[in-house]
């Protein structure tokens, strides 16, 4: 492996203000460190001394375990901090949970927060390095940075491919990320889904826009299928799950439809039955659990490059 | 009190067409146009403008109940530095102003510690639920000089109208904060580009337009004042344009943050951009500029909401809404007059007779034999907005570090000096 530049940051906040050139940095360290994986011992001492907290103020299994492992293979001492075991059902704020943080010389905080915009709050705050591990519906950069690897790894590339993303785009942060890093990196990405949750206003980041799903998924050469953010929804969105289901889950018929190599992504939890199919979730053209692999080696990087670390080339 | 001679400064009184140099006296607390046999002291004046003492008809002071905001003191300071003589306080306090001793205990501390006077509003709604309400005329007997329930937006129709019906029978306007709940929802910004692009939940447009339309038909159907405040969207200032034109007894207000600031402020997350209704686009600012200048907008107030520190620094979804806005309110509306989207004697007339004779105040004027009320105003006046030395007992200013011009150099309330620049 060896070095070259390319990243100046100590927070990764969100997509949208990277550059090309960032982006690439992180997804090629992130593929020398996939290597790393793959050897008999997977620890390697590059954060050795370094303390990372995982705040976790809003549910999660993947993204916190990811980024457990990702700093544990990283060598870094990991503290876990989830709302309901934390100080904060006892009414302290952020802001004094964080400045707490820090004088325990904590030298990275990973966040995931209901609220956007809540890890922009810590950075500005804080001397350690504040990663974005999902915030409101804003964005979920470790997400769509793995999904770019994951798709540049399937199909060699993303300029010029065909990605569309279908479901609920309005509440999700994954979508957000993936659109902004897609955009950025060439590709052509088509939102889809009922038109209250995938309003007009989305054109203006350079995606198309349709209500079509069958036209939607025929030409694509990467389907990323969105769940729907109860949480964060309002109650009068879409008539029903039954409904959704019908007009717009990645069914069989319509999985028949799609290109015979386009590959089938989410970002789970995968509502099974719901936005697809079960047997399609689980097919070879599948690539979920893939990405949930590459989930580690990116946030290894992102990790890696966020502590001043020498981007690295595999 | 000794009484005033303002010597040589540009007369601005549009409620007497004047807009000319010259010189005006106050004696005993009262305007007058003769000098009198007593001692003066002689306040130059030259280059300066003097205006009636302005109006601003949407204050929060917080007291009573948080007076760890605001107080009475510290806003009536505040209002006083940035060149107001009078301000019409809003009635959510704790407890609500929707009863006779909340408002005299306003009153009583306003004479105590107010260094400018004090308008109450009273309540529409009791505790400002909007479902039955408030003792309007007791409201009225004590002082009160409008009902609304500001902050809050009465959301069912048959009560407004009810409210509006009787509070005609009082001469007293009614002032809506105009927002459909269900259509706005926790709505945290402006719906649009940018609360998609940050992922914030949207605060649309629509919610305040048809809130406004309702106000239309309810004003026009009672032959009363509904005077809409903050109005935010273009198609509010279109419908009350149209509404105008037919006779409808229609207000509107405009405050200087929604006619400067755009929803893309908000990028930075920084709480001090989140207020309600939320800043909206560019498209929206310049209608209401042009809404200003047509008159379709007849005010200028701040809505003025102090908040503590420690709950603006919190995630945006938790921030409180809205920001001080007395000491920079001046400078902003100046700056409509410098950009000549309206004439000066246009711009006095919404910070001071307008919302004079919306609200029934004997003031707004600098007739003889007026309240001694006057603002000195040196409009080419460069400084820097520090919000660190704000009067307020609040910091959550979106101007903080801003450089403006114009500023109140002095502020005279019935014939008494309560700020003075050095």
């Amino acid at each position: 492996m060896k070095s070259k530049s390319g990243w100046k940051r100590k927070d990764l906040l969100g997509i949208e203000d990277l550059s090309v050139d960032e982006i690439n940095t992180v997804l090629d360290t992130a593929a020398a460190f996939k290597q790393v994986g793959k050897r008999t011992i997977k620890k390697v001492p590059s954060l050795r001394g370094k303390t990372l907290v995982n705040l976790f103020i809003e549910p999660s299994t993947r993204t916190r375990t990811s980024f457990e492992l990702a700093a544990k293979r990283l060598s870094a001492d990991v503290i876990n901090i989830t709302a309901t075991a934390s100080s904060i059902v006892k009414g302290e704020t952020l802001k004094d949970t964080a400045l707490n943080l820090q004088a325990l010389h904590a030298d990275i905080i990973v966040i995931r927060h209901s609220a956007a915009g809540a890890p922009h709050f810590l950075a500005r705050l804080l001397k350690a390095s504040v990663i974005n591990a999902g915030d409101g519906a804003h964005e979920h950069p470790t997400q769509a940075l793995l999904d770019a690897f994951t798709i540049r790894e399937k199909k060699g590339r993303i300029e010029g491919l065909n990605v569309t993303i279908l479901g609920d785009i309005l509440y999700s942060r994954v979508a957000r990320s993936n659109i902004w890093l897609l955009t950025k990196l060439g590709a052509h990405v088509t939102l889809a889904g009922p038109s209250t949750l995938v309003p007009r206003v989305f054109e203006q980041f350079g995606c198309r826009v349709t209500y079509d799903i069958e036209e939607a998924i025929r030409g694509a050469d990467v389907i990323n299928l969105l769940r729907i953010q109860h949480e964060r929804q309002r109650k009068t969105m879409f008539p029903s799950i039954g409904e959704y289901t019908a007009m717009f889950g990645l069914s069989k018929d319509r999985f028949a439809r799609t290109k015979p190599d386009a590959a089938i992504m989410h970002p789970g939890p995968i509502n099974r039955g719901v936005e697809i199919d079960s047997e399609i979730a689980d097919c070879g053209r599948s690539v979920i659990l893939e990405q949930v692999t590459n989930g580690l080696a990116v946030r290894m990087a992102v990790l890696f490059l966020c502590s001043g670390g020498q981007a690295l080339e595999p | 009190m000794k009484s005033l001679h303002i010597k040589n400064g540009r007369v601005m009184d549009p409620a007497n067409h004047v807009d000319a140099v010259r010189d005006i006296f106050v004696v005993d607390g009262k305007i007058s146009d003769t000098p009198p046999s007593v001692a003066l002291e002689v306040i130059d004046a030259t280059g300066m403008i003097v205006t009636p003492g302005l109006i601003d008809m949407h204050v929060h002071l917080r007291e009573p109940g948080r007076s760890d905001k605001e107080t009475i003191e510290t806003g009536t300071r505040c209002a006083a530095r940035g060149g107001f003589t009078s301000v019409v306080c809003m009635p959510n306090t704790s407890p609500v102003a929707d009863n006779s001793g909340t408002i005299a205990f306003i009153k009583q501390r306003t004479a105590e510690v107010g260094c400018v006077n004090v308008f109450p509003t009273g309540a529409i709604s009791k505790e400002l639920k909007g479902e039955e309400l408030a003792p309007i005329g007791s409201l009225k007997r004590v002082g009160v000089v409008a009902i609304t329930d500001d902050g809050h937006c009465v959301q069912n129709n048959e009560l407004m109208r009810r409210a509006v019906e009787y509070a005609k029978m009082f001469s007293l306007p009614v002032l809506d904060h105009c927002q459909d709940y269900n259509l706005v929802a926790d709505g945290m910004m402006n719906e649009g580009y940018w609360s998609a692009v940050l992922g914030l939940h949207g605060w649309p447009v629509v919610g305040e337009d048809v809130i406004v339309a309702r106000n239309i038909l309810l004003a026009e159907q009672a032959d009363w004042w509904i005077h809409c405040q903050h109005i935010s969207s273009a198609r509010s200032v279109e419908l009350i344009r149209e509404a105008k034109k037919r006779g409808v007894k229609i207000s509107a207000e405009a405050c200087p943050h929604h006619f400067t600031l755009t929803d893309e402020c908000v990028k930075t997350y920084d709480t001090n951009f989140k207020m309600n209704p939320p800043l909206r686009t560019e498209r929206d600012r310049e209608a209401l500029l042009e809404g200003l200048a047509n008159g379709t907008i007849n005010c200028i107030a701040s809505d003025h909401a102090p908040h503590c520190t420690y709950e603006k620094e919190v995630e945006f979804d938790l921030a409180p809404f809205g920001i001080i806005g007395l000491e920079t309110e001046l400078a902003l509306s100046l700056e409509l007059v410098r950009k000549r989207l309206l004439p000066l004697s246009q711009l006095v007339e919404k910070l001071t007779l307008n919302p004079a004779r919306l609200l029934g105040l004997k003031k707004g004027t600098l007739a003889p034999g007026a309240d001694g009320d006057v603002t000195i105003i040196n409009a080419d006046r460069e400084w820097t907005y520090d919000v660190e030395q704000s009067a307020s007992s609040a910091r959550n200013s979106p101007f903080h570090g801003w450089n403006l011009k114009g500023k109140a150099v002095m502020t005279i309330v019935g014939g008494k000096i309560v700020w003075r620049e050095n």
